[in-house]
């Protein structure tokens, strides 16, 4: 079947089996290996969507947070603050992130743990990353925008 | 992991969703938000040839109080449940269940209709809504009917909609008087569900005495169900802890309790009867 999906605001198409999970789409399909997959067992919901349930809708992934060789504030948050450890993660989470602080710009710490339990990290705890976030709600109240990338 | 293959239709009216039923019997299944579906099919336990997916069939997806009754559209989602102005003033329990559902990407996506027809015997929903005494609305290619919270789980995974049926609306009463409500839920740890859970909705009359008492439990038995026994030892009854802890103690009666990998059937016991009591305890605090 066909689908017609705007990923990172772009407008795509293409033949899809009715099986093919969005995920698989996003990293096989389109090369945006950024949405990392899970236990594939269901756990957490991230591959548990069909593409076809997607068609007509947009989608955002981590590669369109920020323009190329940018960071988004939520990005440079988790930069600054070490909320990363193997990065495995990390993608969901920042997404987690930036949908939680668009609802409510100024999460305590239940709400941020609250919104974060689906996404685990198996390096170790939590703390840094509850610090990202609450450094990243200080950025974007503040009115801070993507910044530019000083790779290594 | 992918599910077995299957034909993907997408049905923009429950007419066309009927129609399709029709056509492919019981060889289809209804998508709505997938999150209970795709992963039995992801793990080859379903592996229907036809996803018919109801979840852009217009308008079925709002909260309306309408009179005495809260009138929740089957495609709503536990995440606008659990946000919903209206659900947290109108029906708080309702809610309170939605919020501790799966996590976060699960809330986005699975809707009350889905889970509820799904009727996961580890389900939150079914705990809330028997306690409730919601209606379950199904709609036949012929005509609606309602059907009480208390007669819709039949056993395991199965309810009693008919095969062309297909859930449009839950009906809640809104409580006229004041009343305690709370779940208390002991949560698999890897996946959300409940190893059990138990809802309360408590009323107490002018002098304290309890009104109403309706509990539901899900999790410790294949289907959900009223716990009668503990209802009748705490109506007519001033609700002091004596009391409370010898009605809690039928919590499990007639149930014949799971037991699995997750808990043995002699510790569903305890938790059963502990959850209860803590439910019972939360909902009348929240009455003072």
């Amino acid at each position: 079947m066909k689908v017609e999906i705007k990923v990172n605001g772009v407008a795509r198409s293409a033949e899809v089996e009715g099986r093919t999970l969005l995920v698989q789409w996003l990293r096989d399909g389109l090369g945006l290996t950024g949405t990392h997959v899970g236990c594939e067992t269901s756990q957490c919901g991230a591959c548990t969507v069909l593409a076809a349930q997607a068609d007509g809708h947009e989608v955002t992934t981590i590669e369109g947070l920020a323009p190329r060789g940018m960071l988004h504030p939520v990005q440079q948050a988790f930069w600054e603050e070490h909320g990363v450890q193997c990065g495995y993660c990390t993608p969901g989470v920042l997404m987690t992130t930036v949908a939680l602080l668009k609802e409510q710009p100024n999460p305590d710490e239940a709400t941020i743990r609250h919104a974060l339990e689906g996404n685990l990290c198996r390096c170790t705890g939590y703390q840094n990353i509850v610090n990202s976030v609450r450094s990243a709600a200080e950025k974007l109240a503040s009115g801070a925008e993507p910044v530019a990338y000083e790779g290594r | 992991m992918n599910p077995a293959p299957f034909e993907y239709h997408r049905a923009r009216s429950l007419a066309e969703a009927h129609e399709l039923l029709g056509r492919f019997g019981d060889e289809a299944k209804l998508l709505a938000g997938g999150h209970s579906l795709l992963p039995t099919m992801k793990l080859r336990l379903a592996q229907p040839a036809h996803l018919i997916d109801i979840s852009h069939v217009a308008d079925l997806r709002y909260v309306r109080p309408d009179g005495g009754v809260l009138r929740v559209g089957a495609l709503s989602t536990h995440r606008d449940l659990e946000t919903d102005p209206t659900v947290r003033e109108t029906c708080p329990l309702l809610a309170e269940v939605a919020a501790v559902i799966g996590d976060r990407q699960v809330r986005n996506r699975g809707t009350i209709g889905g889970a509820l027809a799904h009727a996961d015997p580890a389900a939150d929903y079914p705990a809330a809504i028997l306690a409730l005494e919601a209606t379950i609305v199904a709609q036949g290619p012929s005509g609606s009917r309602e059907i009480a919270a208390d007669r819709f789980f039949v056993d395991l995974l199965t309810t009693s909609l008919a095969p062309d049926e297909i859930v449009t609306e839950i009906r809640i009463p809104i409580d006229a008087d004041r009343v305690g409500v709370a779940y208390e839920k002991l949560a698999n740890q890897a996946s959300g569900y409940a190893t059990v859970g138990v809802a309360a909705v408590i009323a107490l009359d002018g002098n304290g005495t309890c009104r109403k008492a309706r509990i539901g439990i899900t999790g410790a038995a294949a289907v959900a169900t009223r716990a009668r026994g503990v209802e009748a030892a705490l109506e007519g009854y001033a609700l002091g802890d004596e009391v409370v802890t010898a009605a809690v103690s039928h919590a499990t009666d007639g149930l014949d309790l799971l037991d699995d990998v997750h808990a043995s059937a002699p510790y569903r016991r305890r938790v059963t009867i502990g959850l209860t009591r803590r439910a019972v305890l939360d909902a009348l605090r929240r009455l003072s």
